[in-house]
This record gives structure tokens, C-alpha cells and sequence, in this order.
């Protein structure tokens, strides 16, 4: 009997243009939980795509138990034990939980379901492994959380040996990641075998036994967590010293760019405001940071100064203007730029290519349309200039559809078109969701640059860390109102959390002295 | 711009030969259907059908004279499907179109050219409705369209009825089911200006159904194709099509863009029945069936891959098979002729199913050329165009 349950030996996947696996070796060990680390584009999901039977490798051979294997389809995986909860899950919205979790292993009489011996099997399961869920629930009214946890047990329902974990913290709450964490540990005790898909450093150090890291398609080795430390990790994943913390010197703040006055936006379901009354002034030079547990309005407010939703009231001001009903491309055009928080909905048209991506807010100008018709060569031009300066990958340059890119590409290619366009205030929301260390640090140094170059820069995030790290002043939203306002210096996570959780606000005449200041 | 170009040459190659790979799938089927029907007859039904088109330069000039109308409602299907919509109303608009330009020459006396630009302007208005509809209230235009055609034709058939002027029993004919024959003696007397020229082509393809029409779709076609893939509009178009929300993003006027497309994609119908009708060679009947001729657009927009200049090649094609089957009687029955058109038009609008799979087979080869590149054989005199450009890159 082999040391190593899965053996993933020389592995070598080709895409058009690019070399996604380039000979990489990955073994896994019975009863542990084992990391691979990479950045986005690493080639990290390719190389489970391939263990899961989803491509299918130029080179090298997957052994099971010693044994070569050959995966050809989830099936065959599935027959040998290996199960997967993908990123992005793999559940039928109108099903219900149990539906869900005997789909493609029913077991039927005479063509008829019969379910009452899985459900018994799966709240068995479910009690074991202190995986709570609602069998008769429908996905889509359960929470992201419970979701997981409906994959997780579709595994187990299969009697899966090999679990593999494609990102699962990036949904979750800290409260959920700590039970995910508990549940990867009694999995592994039990003799159960874990690969865990992860850019995130610290959950490795919390939960891991080893861990192998790819960069650029390639193995760069494969070490005992034990043995190292979160920043030798980081330099392996990235190729060179990553600093966590984000150096920035103190900031020039001039005249105010952006101003806001008692903005309210309302609802369309109920009569509470989404945005109530808020006033904040951005000034030249200064980045002001907005943070607040996700659903407490930020999303709206951003809507409402970028001109995606019309406000009921207040007024808004870009410099001297006066831009509460300017049309959304009079707001671009007048030096306001937007990270948009979801890249897909609204930062991108994935069908189109990068080229056309990265001049989607300034076709209409003369640097890139004459007389109507499109100037293809200065579009190419354009693409190729900021896909140097930004180091956008893809496999073909500016002719590459966008949907084919990494998620952090992506948003790099959204960071570079914001910035190209000279503008006076950034609007940048959640801007380094789902990214990779390396490509956080490099997108705040280009917000903080932004900054020293005097624009006006808000910072919209969920993310605390990223709050205090890069902002100079930072304004707290709790249920559509801004509650606090406090210098980035001098604030701790203690007391942001206090003012996020409602648990406390500073006084109103204070803030109506910072908010006009 | 190399790069570029690469790509879009690939997936032309992958569309051409998926249209054509549909198209034999479909006269294989037709075929099938010939032998069931009338075993006897089968081969030399086949032959009638592929031959009949190019048997004489009068076939010949039949085929291009249907395929106007069929371009335009392609293009206008092909069109509005590039912005993101449907457009299922092609037929409305292209009834809607023939009656303004048919009471264009007849009620006001107007060359054909004006009587043009107004069949123009009646399916733009009607097209414009389900784009309002659509951008104002989100309400779905398939539905709205189909709602639409019907009402455009009643409408129409009760101002025709109307219309005394317009009918053929007005100028001497016994019949009062059908629009005046245009290039009839009396009314040529009234509007000499009425039918589209046909600037000698009639001489030279001897064949009556002959005038520039086709030529205008094709003309037609190309400015599409222009608009689309080289203007502003047609990236703003397109951009809305993509990804609606996206397009707000970045300031673009999605409503005015979903309203323009539809307009436009209802002006092209619209033209279509302009040209056909203004042909005088044929007569608006008063009947209770939506015209075909709009919904043929549908396959010759997908045959196309909603590519404008693919839609040229498609229209020809369908008209082609029209004229091929009409040659059939009366060794199969007109039903039979019907089904076996229906049957070749449906099967080659699997284009779209096959473009996929053909788009699988070429990414199979990539990687095989991607191997070479590996294994550091630079053979690129052997390899085609794409891939050695392919390896260029690669050593940049």
C-alpha cells in the first residue's frame, strides 16, 4: 500500500495561449488536510479540474492507492471517491436541500424516488458531522452557509474519501470559516483526505498539515505548514517579499472633490431608507474609508453618487458641481471614476474583448472614435500600454475575451481602466475581493499612488483590514447612516466593531462638524 | 493589428464551416424525405433541387429576386439578436412596411424610392413599440411582437379593404383579394415611377422577376455589417447586449439602445417588404396568415450566426432551395415540397449547435499545434497560417 492515497505526477495542461500546468506533482497522504496555495491564475483550479475528471492533461499520470488512474469524467472521480465542492456551487436553485443531495445517485423502485431512506441517511450524516441543514428547504431561500454545508454532505452522501475544497472561506462569515475549519479537521481525523484550494495564508497556518504552492502554472514545492511561517509562504506564492503592511506616508488632504449632503435613498420593498441622511466631504489628496458590516447601505450610497440609482433627496457635489441629476456618463466624464463591487454585473462585458473592455467608458471620446466609427489601432494601443503598466494577463493580450480571464485579472483590467481615465475622485468598492495577496498589495499601492498624485479616493470595503490599512479617515455606515468618524491612525478594530454592530455612534453635532469640514 | 485579426478569422472559419456542414445535414434529411415520399422519383427530385437555381439565368433571377425580402428580414432578426432581443415581429413590420410603400405609390403617386423610405418608416414605428416596451417597463418584446404581427396584419388587411384605390378591381381586374398589379397597363399608365428599376438586368437574365432589388440588400447588408463592427453605436449596441448592466455602468444609454435596435431591426423588415412588393411582380393578398416571409428571416439570421454579411449568403441559399423545391411539382405534392424546404431550412439552423462542436475539434488541433510548440519543433511552413502566428506570439 502506498504512502499517498492521490498522486498527481507530472501534470501538464495546455489552454490556447497559455500553459495552465506545467508539470506539477501534488500527493496526497491519507488523513490530511493538504493546502494548495497560489495565486489567481496559478493554475489551481485547473489542476483539481483535472483530478476531478473536467479537462483532461497533456502529460503526467494520477495514481490512486499506488495504482495509475484515469479520470475521465466527475463519474469516474466519483467512483474512485473523490468529491469536490466547487467555488461557485453546483446546486439547483429550485430543489430542495435533499433533492439536491441525492441528485445523480437516486435510488429508485420501479422509476419512482424513493427518498425516505436517503433523507434518514443524510440527517444522520448531518448530526455526525454537526453539519446542520434543513432537508426540505429550497436552496435558493437558504443562506450561502447552509449551502456549503448542503455540498459538504452531498460528498459524504457519496461516501467520498477525497474531498477537495475549491475557496471555500471566500463566502463565508468568520463564525462560519471556524466551523468549516472544525468540520476539516474531524474529517481528517477520521481518516478522510482534504485538499484545500486557498489563496488565504492564514487559514492554511490554522488548519493545514502541508502544503503545496503553484505560481504560473508551476510547482514552486511542497512544505510541512508546521515548519514555516505565514511570510515564507507568501514569497514562495508570489515570487518575491510581500509586505502586509501597507506603507504610505501621511496624506496632503487639499480642497474637498467630493461632497455629500443629507443624501437619503429609499427602498423599493419597505418604507425604511437604505441611505439616510448622510453627509461626508472627500478632499483632494486624502482617501476616506467606508466601512460597515455588507447590507447597511453602502452599496446604495455608492449607486447614488455614481448615478445607478436616483436618490430621493440631499445633493452631491464634484468639486464645484452640482452632479445629484447629472447623468452617469456626465459623472464619468466630469473626473469620477468606479471599481464597481461586483465585477460582472456591472465592471465588465465578458463577451467582448479586453481591448473593447478597457475603453468601455471612453469609446465616445476623440482619442478613440472619428466621426462615429471605432479606432481600432488606438484601442489595441491602449490595451497594450495598460496591460504592461498593470501586468494584465491573459492568454491573448488585448484580443483575449474577458470572460477567459482569472478573476484577478480581471479586476486588475478594471483597476487600469479606472485609473487611466485621469480621474479626479476614485470610487473604489470592494476593490481587491477575491484576490490573491500579491495582487491586493499591488491594487492598494495603486490607490494609495492615486492619492499622492491629489485625487480624492473613497474606499468602500467589508474588509476591516483593508479599511484601516490604506484609509486616512474612515466613516462608519450602521443601517444607512454613518454613525462614527474617526482618524485611521488612531482607530482600532475594537472600537470600528463597536460603532459597525450598532453598539455605539458618536455624537450627532460631532458629526455634523466633520461631515462639513 | 495581428492579433486580433487571428481571432476573428478563426471563428469565421469555425461559422462558415458550420453553416455549411448544416446545410448538408439538411439536404441529406431533405433527401430522405424525397425517397419516402415518392421513392421513384427521389434522385432526380434532388437533382431538381440543387440544380434548378443555376439551370437557367431566368431560375437564376428568381432566386435572387426572392432573396431580397428574406435578407432584410434576416438582417433585422440578425440585428436585434446582436443587441441582446428577439425579434419574432420581423413579419409584422414587414407587412406593415409593404402597405406604406404599396399606398405610397398608389394613393400618393410616389417613385418607388420614396414609397421605399416610407415601408422603411412603417416598420420602424412598429418595431419601435416592442423596443419602448422593452426598455420602459421590461416588458419581454417576443411577446409584444407577437401580439404585434397580428395586429399589423388585420390592420393592414382592413385599410386595404378600405381603400378602394388600392384594389385590383379598381384598375379594371375582376379580382378584389389582392393589391392593383403594378406593372399592369393602366396603373403603368398612372405611375410609371412605381416599380424598383430594373436597369436592364431583365434583358440580360431574360427573366421578368429581375431588378436591382437584391443589389439594394446587399448594399443594405454591408452598411449593417459597418455599423456593427466599426461604429461607436455598434459597440454601444453590442455592449447592451452583452451585459445591460455593465453598459449603465459606464454611462451608455441602455433604454435609447434597446429602443434604437429594435427600431432599426424594424426598419430593415420593413424595407424587405418594400422591395418585394415594389417589385410589381407580386400582389399584397388579403389573407389571415402571418407572411412567411418575415419568419424565413429567422433561419437566415441563424444561419448566418447573425453575421450581416453571412446573412447575404444565407438569404441567396434559402431562396435558392425555394425555387429548387417550386421545380418539384407535380411529382411531390405542394405540402410534401413544403415539408421538405421546412425540413432543410430547419436542420441548417444547427449552425448554432455545430459551431460549438466544430469550435471543440479546433481547440483539440490547437493543442496538438501547442504540443509541437512544447516539444520545440518550429515547423511553421507545415502548419496552418493561424497556428504559426500562434507560435510567433508564444516567442515574444
Amino acid at each position: 500500500m502506498s504512502e499517498y492515497v492521490i498522486e498527481m505526477l507530472g501534470i501538464t495542461k495546455i489552454f490556447p495561449g497559455i500553459v495552465a500546468n506545467d508539470n506539477i506533482t501534488l500527493q496526497l497522504k491519507k488523513g490530511e488536510i493538504h493546502a494548495l496555495l497560489g495565486e489567481n491564475g496559478a493554475g489551481k483550479s485547473t489542476l483539481m479540474s483535472v483530478l476531478f475528471g473536467l479537462y483532461h492533461p497533456e502529460e503526467g499520470v494520477i495514481k490512486k492507492d499506488g495504482e495509475v488512474v484515469t479520470i475521465n469524467n466527475p463519474n469516474d472521480a466519483n467512483r474512485l471517491r473523490i468529491g469536490m465542492v466547487h467555488q461557485h456551487f453546483k446546486l439547483v436553485e429550485v430543489f430542495s436541500v435533499l433533492d439536491n443531495i441525492i441528485l445523480g445517485a437516486e435510488e429508485t423502485k420501479n422509476g419512482f424516488l424513493q427518498k425516505q431512506k436517503a433523507r434518514e441517511q443524510v440527517l444522520q450524516l448531518s448530526k455526525k458531522y454537526g453539519l446542520p441543514v434543513d432537508p426540505d428547504a429550497l436552496i435558493e431561500n437558504i443562506s450561502v452557509g447552509m449551502q456549503q454545508r448542503t455540498e459538504i454532505l452531498k460528498m459524504l452522501f457519496r461516501e467520498n474519501e477525497i474531498l477537495i475544497f475549491d475557496e471555500p472561506t471566500a463566502v463565508l462569515t468568520p463564525q462560519e470559516i471556524e466551523e468549516l475549519m472544525n468540520t476539516m479537521r474531524g474529517f481528517a481525523k477520521e481518516g478522510k483526505s482534504i485538499l484545500f484550494i486557498t489563496h488565504k495564508l492564514n487559514e492554511i497556518m490554522a488548519v493545514a498539515d502541508r502544503c503545496t504552492v503553484l505560481r504560473k502554472g508551476k510547482c514552486i514545492g511542497t512544505v510541512e505548514v508546521a515548519k514555516t511561517t505565514k511570510d515564507e509562504l507568501a514569497e514562495m506564492m508570489v515570487g518575491r517579499k510581500v509586505s502586509f503592511a501597507v506603507d504610505k506616508s501621511a496624506s496632503q488632504a487639499g480642497a474637498p472633490a467630493l461632497r455629500v449632503q443629507n443624501l437619503t435613498v429609499g427602498s423599493k420593498r419597505h418604507d425604511k431608507k437604505k441611505v439616510n441622511n448622510v453627509s461626508f466631504t472627500v478632499r483632494r489628496g486624502e482617501i476616506l474609508g467606508i466601512a460597515g458590516i455588507d447590507g447597511n447601505g453602502q452599496t446604495e450610497l455608492v449607486y447614488a453618487l455614481t448615478g445607478l440609482v436616483k436618490p430621493e433627496s440631499g445633493s452631491i457635489f464634484l468639486g464645484d458641481q452640482d452632479i445629484t441629476h447629472a447623468s452617469i456618463r456626465a459623472r464619468n466624464d466630469h473626473g469620477m471614476s468606479h471599481i464597481p463591487e461586483d465585477r460582472h454585473k456591472h465592471g465588465l462585458v465578458l463577451d467582448y474583448t479586453l481591448a473593447e473592455n478597457l475603453i468601455l467608458k471612453s469609446y465616445h471620446t476623440p482619442e478613440f472614435q472619428r466621426g462615429g466609427f471605432l479606432r481600432f489601432d488606438a484601442m489595441y494601443d491602449h490595451a497594450q500600454t495598460l496591460i504592461d503598466r498593470y501586468d494584465i494577463r491573459s492568454g491573448q493580450g488585448g484580443a483575449t475575451i474577458t470572460r477567459s480571464m482569472s478573476g484577478g485579472n480581471q479586476q486588475k483590467a478594471i483597476v487600469a481602466r479606472e485609473l487611466s481615465l485621469a480621474p479626479e475622485v476614485l470610487i473604489a468598492v470592494q476593490p481587491t475581493r477575491g484576490l490573491d495577496v500579491g495582487a491586493i498589495e499591488y491594487i492598494h499601492k495603486q490607490i494609495i499612488a492615486a492619492r499622492d498624485s491629489g485625487k480624492a479616493v473613497l474606499l468602500v470595503s467589508l474588509e476591516l483590514d483593508e479599511i484601516m490599512n490604506v484609509s486616512d479617515r474612515i466613516a462608519v455606515m450602521y443601517e444607512g447612516e454613518i454613525v462614527a468618524e474617526v482618524q485611521a491612525a488612531s482607530a482600532t478594530a475594537q472600537e470600528l466593531g463597536l460603532y459597525m454592530s450598532g453598539a455605539s455612534r458618536q455624537d450627532q453635532q460631532h458629526l455634523e462638524e466633520v461631515a462639513q469640514a | 493589428m495581428k492579433a486580433p485579426s487571428r481571432r476573428t478569422n478563426r471563428q469565421g472559419l469555425i461559422n462558415i464551416l458550420a453553416s455549411l456542414l448544416s446545410i448538408l445535414g439538411g439536404l441529406l434529411f431533405g433527401f430522405l424525405l424525397l425517397i419516402l415520399f415518392n421513392p421513384g422519383n427521389a434522385m432526380y427530385g434532388l437533382n431538381k433541387i440543387l440544380t434548378t437555381g443555376i439551370a437557367n439565368l431566368d431560375k437564376l433571377g428568381k432566386v435572387m429576386y426572392q432573396s431580397a425580402p428574406i435578407l432584410l428580414t434576416g438582417l433585422s432578426v440578425a440585428f436585434a439578436f446582436k443587441t441582446g432581443l428577439f425579434n419574432i415581429g420581423a413579419t409584422g413590420q414587414y407587412t406593415l412596411g409593404a402597405f406604406f410603400a404599396l399606398v405610397g405609390v398608389i394613393q400618393w403617386r410616389l417613385p418607388w424610392w420614396a414609397a421605399l423610405i416610407l415601408a422603411m418608416v412603417g416598420g420602424a414605428l412598429l418595431g419601435s413599440i416592442p423596443g419602448i416596451c422593452k426598455a420602459l417597463f421590461n416588458v419581454n418584446e417576443v411577446i409584444t411582437s407577437i401580439m404585434f404581427n397580428w395586429i399589423s396584419l388585420f390592420a393592414v388587411n382592413l385599410c386595404i379593404n378600405n381603400m378602394p384605390l388600392m384594389l385590383a378591381n379598381a384598375w379594371g381586374a375582376t379580382n378584389k383579394e389582392r393589391t392593383v398589379s403594378l406593372i399592369g397597363a393602366p396603373f403603368m399608365e398612372y405611375n410609371p415611377n412605381a416599380i424598383i428599376p430594373r436597369a436592364g438586368l431583365d434583358k440580360l437574365m431574360n427573366s421578368q422577376y429581375m431588378n436591382i432589388a437584391v443589389f439594394i440588400a446587399i448594399g443594405i447588408a454591408l452598411v449593417i455589417w459597418v455599423v456593427m463592427n466599426r461604429t461607436t453605436f455598434g459597440y454601444e449596441l453590442k455592449a447592451c447586449g452583452y451585459n445591460r448592466h455593465a453598459s449603465d455602468y459606464a454611462g451608455i444609454n441602455a433604454k435609447r439602445s434597446i429602443i434604437l435596435s429594435m427600431t432599426i431591426a424594424g426598419a430593415l423588415a420593413g424595407i424587405g417588404g418594400g422591395l418585394y412588393f415594389l417589385s410589381g411582380t407580386a400582389q399584397y393578398t388579403l389573407v389571415k396568415a402571418l407572411l412567411a416571409t418575415g419568419f424565413n428571416g429567422i433561419p437566415v439570421a441563424l444561419l448566418a450566426g447573425s453575421n450581416p454579411i453571412g446573412t447575404i449568403f444565407s438569404a441567396l441559399f434559402i431562396s435558392y432551395i425555394q425555387v429548387g423545391g417550386d421545380a418539384l411539382q407535380p411529382e411531390y405534392a405542394k405540402e410534401i415540397i413544403d415539408i421538405i424546404i421546412a425540413a432543410i431550412i430547419y436542420l441548417s439552423a444547427f449552425a448554432l449547435l455545430l459551431r460549438g462542436w466544430i469550435g471543440k475539434l479546433f481547440i483539440r488541433k490547437q493543442k496538438e499545434n501547442s504540443n509541437r510548440e512544447l516539444a520545440d519543433l518550429p515547423d511553421t511552413s507545415a502548419l496552418p497560417q493561424d497556428a504559426a502566428s500562434e507560435q510567433e506570439e508564444a516567442a515574444q
